[in-house]
């Protein structure tokens, strides 16, 4: 049986941007436990009048012995995200607790198909998923459709451009395309779920994050297309993010 | 319910404050509906001034939690039962 949660000092050691929004943090955090892929953290900040706040963060990575990477989009009007994104350096540090949620989780002993469904930040869970499966050479199918709203706005594209076998990796995009594209520009549908050789009798676990309404709204798709309901997890980034 | 809400999993870190086990793992049963889910699959209104979580099927509460200097207050009575995995 694991211990209660406690606090953790963590110290910023890289610093990698991702888009011109969005940055991947990486801690050293002494005495990680480790974590699955799909957990997520708690970062707390303090003021020096002792007000603090605390966020979710998603990892982004599996566990590198007591390094954990964060991927965080900058909130405009947030108390939290700017601080990660545009205040820290290198060698500061934060407050972090976890790993913590154990139901938003893909363990590499799973046989089972997996179709990861992404709305904009919410890839990052799932990235840990791809990346874990890849560390444990796994050979289960994986297939990510990602929504985005343009090319611009990708996580990690350089890696999900690396062709991978057994990863099927899919863009919709929601404003603009880039030039090519053969899908109509816009949210999610049922035939994007559909297509792809991603069909519910094969029962694969589905993994959706993202916004609360990208969230519902392909959750709905799925059941729509008779994916069963516990193969369906979901998590929802709210509005009160940042 | 109109207003967006988070989910269950956001009190994995809440919860774990208080709990040794994992609670959003955790299958609950609605006191309302009879719904049986996972606590993670709830829907989630706040963090402020609390923590409220709705049956996703007939969207009665079924856990409120609130943390305050010192204490946290945990109020279950929407909830009729929790199965809880555990290890032989």
């Amino acid at each position: 049986m694991r211990r209660r949660l406690e606090w953790r000092a963590a110290e910023l050691v890289k610093i990698v941007d991702e888009t011109g929004t969005a940055r991947t943090l990486r801690f050293r955090v002494p005495g990680w436990p480790g974590h699955l892929a799909g957990q997520h953290v708690d970062v707390r900040l303090t003021a020096e009048d002792g007000y603090s706040t605390r966020r979710s963060y998603s990892l982004a990575a599996p566990a590198d012995g007591d390094l954990v990477e964060l991927t965080v989009e900058t909130v405009p009007d947030g108390e939290v995200s700017p601080y990660l994104n545009e205040v820290m350096e290198i060698g500061d540090q934060v407050e972090l607790r976890g790993p913590v949620g154990g139901w938003f989780v893909w363990r590499p002993a799973s046989e089972s198909r997996v179709l990861l469904v992404a709305g904009g930040s919410g890839i990052v869970p799932l990235m840990s998923m791809i990346r874990a499966r890849r560390r444990a050479g796994s050979r289960v199918p994986f297939s990510l459709l990602y929504s985005v709203r343009d090319a611009e706005r990708r996580y990690y594209a350089d890696e999900l451009a690396v062709p991978e076998p057994g990863l099927d990796v899919t863009y919709l995009y929601t404003r603009q395309a880039p030039p090519g594209s053969s899908r109509a520009v816009g949210r999610i549908m049922l035939d994007d779920l559909a297509a792809g050789g991603r069909p519910a009798v094969a029962e694969p676990d589905c993994y959706v994050c993202g916004p609360t309404g990208f969230v519902e709204a392909s959750a709905d798709l799925l059941l729509t297309l008779g994916h069963a309901p516990e193969r369906i997890r979901t998590e929802r980034f709210g509005p009160t993010g940042g | 319910m109109t207003t967006e809400h988070l989910d269950g999993n956001a009190l994995a870190g809440p919860l774990g404050e208080i709990f040794a086990v994992d609670v959003t793992t955790c299958t609950g049963r609605c006191a309302s509906c009879g719904l049986t889910t996972p606590v993670a699959s709830l829907h989630v209104y706040g963090p402020e001034p609390g923590l409220v979580a709705r049956c996703p099927g007939c969207d009665e509460v079924v856990l409120r939690l609130v943390r305050a200097p010192g204490a946290a207050w945990l109020d279950l009575r929407g909830t009729v039962c929790l199965r809880v995995n555990l290890p032989d």
